[in-house]
């Protein structure tokens, strides 16, 4: 097992970039008779060759329940689970492994924070602070539970390079504040949040904090001791691994305190019709039977990310931010990147002039092989705040390469020869 | 033609780079704000019936892509003087090309000029984009305020 401790010091190393694409069969298709070329990973990531292997593995000879069979098959998959639990809080640095719940994704382990502490914490009149560049999964939740317990939402504002704006956030808070939820990064603006000095600031009014750290988990080096946030949630399919599978991480005192959030078995210590004790965490919040093979899978993921490095990843794919903006730029006038901020991931989100998203989407894909979300990227409020009605964006991984970001702006190039006027 | 060329046709790159009866239509006898939550297009279709329950004026404003502005522009177009049931009749057999098997060539229509919208169905995604206006018409035409692709 890898464990990403010391890390933060150690240069970065080259990745071989030739040869991770190997490990990626997806990568090698064809689409519309053109080589894909994928910028569409911060919707979901590819595969690796050994995440696939593992769950064809693991669904050919392993199956099998977990936590209550009395046979091996059983208990050996039991194991397994268990390790993959072992291996997420190792990769975010969680204390210990009960801190660590499986949801079915990001949004799913936010509707479980929203519901079972707001649920139970929130009274009329608290306020929620949430920030202008949300997902809908860090809206909504906050506005159904606000809906439910008449606390009020707080919006903290973006300034025009699409920054947080700190002094307004600080702002925000009173003594009625009860709950701050951000991203760590933006999935349109790319923008990176200043974590530990907004969990700081929250912590000196008392104030937890969730981090929707979907954008952040495959690209940043996480320590959660060390943001010292109060809960932490990302999705397995952004990280290399399957589609049903997300993490919850919640500091214990919380998740002891926390009231069930679904019912069913498993969550249970006893029951009688009379009464019901809960299980201890993270059982309390895993109704059901889990999503066994997506956690297996999950691990397989981290160990394959942990292996090449996160501060390598990280190096790499700023590099591949750097050789798109360069690029990009040589397009203005007719292209503006929206989403400034000093610091960012490896996303650009952008328009062109008079030019709709969706036409740029489809030119990119049939004349091109280039795969980049169009639309407004699940935040509606955001995309009024930049006046847009919706972007293109492009969003690398480590296996990308500057070839295709050429073929990118070479697609580019003909959008505007098409439909410019 | 590719399946591009034949998507982005030099018509419907014309009629959304200059496309006609756009703007408001005030006072009007109906309108209907039209809106696709998934691309962000928002539209609002204005008509004005006469007596007779004819298309005596009607007109269309809004953002939307090259193919939603010129199903826009096009729709306007067609549907002045006709009736309000001959315009739900365009607009079913409109859908019928894009989503079923309304076969163009081989079965009577009054789709028209319209027929040039049949490489839409070859880009799922993109369907949404050339009906909304039509759905937006047919809401105005039953007096309804706002409609949406996502319901
Ligand atoms: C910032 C952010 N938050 C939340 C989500 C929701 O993730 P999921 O749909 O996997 O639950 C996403 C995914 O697009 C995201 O980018």
């Amino acid at each position: 097992m890898q464990i990403p401790m010391p890390l933060k010091n150690k240069l970065a190393k080259a990745l071989d970039i030739n040869s991770i694409r190997l490990d990626f069969p997806i990568l090698s298709q064809k689409v519309n008779d053109l080589p894909l070329v994928y910028l569409d990973n911060a919707a979901t990531t590819q595969k690796p060759i050994k995440v696939i292997n593992r769950i064809t593995e693991y669904l050919s000879f392993q199956n099998s329940t977990v936590r209550r069979g009395a046979y091996s098959l059983s208990e050996k998959s039991t194991a397994l689970f268990n390790e993959a639990r072992q291996k997420v809080a190792k990769f975010i640095n969680a204390k210990q492994n009960s801190e660590i719940v499986f949801t079915k994704g990001c949004t799913e382990a936010i509707n479980l924070i929203a519901n079972s502490y707001g649920g139970s914490v929130f009274k009329p009149n608290d306020e929620i602070i949430i920030t202008a560049m949300e997902h809908h999964a860090n809206i909504v939740p906050w506005q159904l539970i606000c809906e439910k317990t008449q606390a009020k939402l707080k919006i903290a504002p973006i300034n025009e390079l699409g920054e947080l704006n700190l002094i307004e956030l600080e702002k925000l808070i009173n003594p009625k504040t009860r709950f701050l939820s951000l991203c760590h990064i933006s999935n349109v603006l790319g923008t990176i949040n200043p974590l530990k000095k907004i969990i700081d600031l929250a912590h000196k009014h008392k104030i937890p904090v969730l981090i929707d750290g979907s954008q952040a988990a495959p690209h940043e080096l996480i320590d959660v001791q060390d943001l010292d946030c109060d809960f932490y949630a990302f999705s397995g399919h952004k990280v290399y691994a399957t589609t049903g599978i997300g993490v919850l991480y919640g500091k214990l005192k919380h998740l002891e305190q926390m009231p069930p959030y679904q019912a069913g078995g498993d969550m249970i210590e006893k029951v009688s019709f009379e009464k019901t004790t809960y299980a201890a965490p993270p059982s309390k919040f895993e109704a059901g039977t889990p999503p066994i093979m997506e956690v297996i899978a999950l691990g397989e993921a981290l160990d394959y990310i942990t292996n090449l490095g996160l501060e390598n990843i990280k190096a790499y794919e700023h590099s591949l931010l750097k050789y798109a903006e360069n690029q990009l730029a040589k397009l203005v006038p007719e292209v503006t990147i929206i989403g400034q901020a000093t610091e960012k991931a490896s996303l650009i989100s952008f328009v062109i002039d008079s030019i709709h998203p969706h036409d740029i989407g489809t030119i990119l894909d049939q004349e091109f092989g280039v795969a980049v979300r169009v639309g407004h990227h699940c935040a509606q409020p955001l995309m009024n705040i930049l006046k847009v009605p919706a972007t293109a964006r492009a969003s690398f991984a480590f296996y990308n390469t500057k070839e295709e970001i050429d073929i990118l702006i070479k697609g580019l190039k003909r959008v505007i020869e098409i439909f410019k006027y | 033609m590719s399946k591009l060329s034949q998507l982005y046709q030099q018509v419907i790159l014309d009629h959304s780079r200059k496309p006609r009866n756009f703007g408001e239509l005030k006072p009007c006898t109906h309108s209907c704000e039209g809106y696709n939550p998934l691309c962000g297009d928002q539209i609002t279709v204005y008509l004005n019936l006469d007596e007779n329950n004819i298309v005596e004026e009607i007109k269309f404003d809004g953002i939307g892509c090259t193919i939603s502005q010129a199903s826009a522009s096009m729709m306007t177009q067609i549907l002045k003087g006709k009736t309000k049931e001959e315009a739900e009749k365009i607009f079913q057999e409109f859908q019928q090309m894009l989503v079923s098997d309304l076969d163009i060539n081989n079965q009577q229509n009054s789709l028209g000029k319209l027929t040039i919208f049949s490489g839409v169905k070859e880009y799922p995604s993109r369907v949404k984009c050339a009906t909304l206006a039509w759905h937006t018409m047919n809401s105005a035409l039953q007096s309804k305020n706002k409609v949406s692709t996502e319901i």
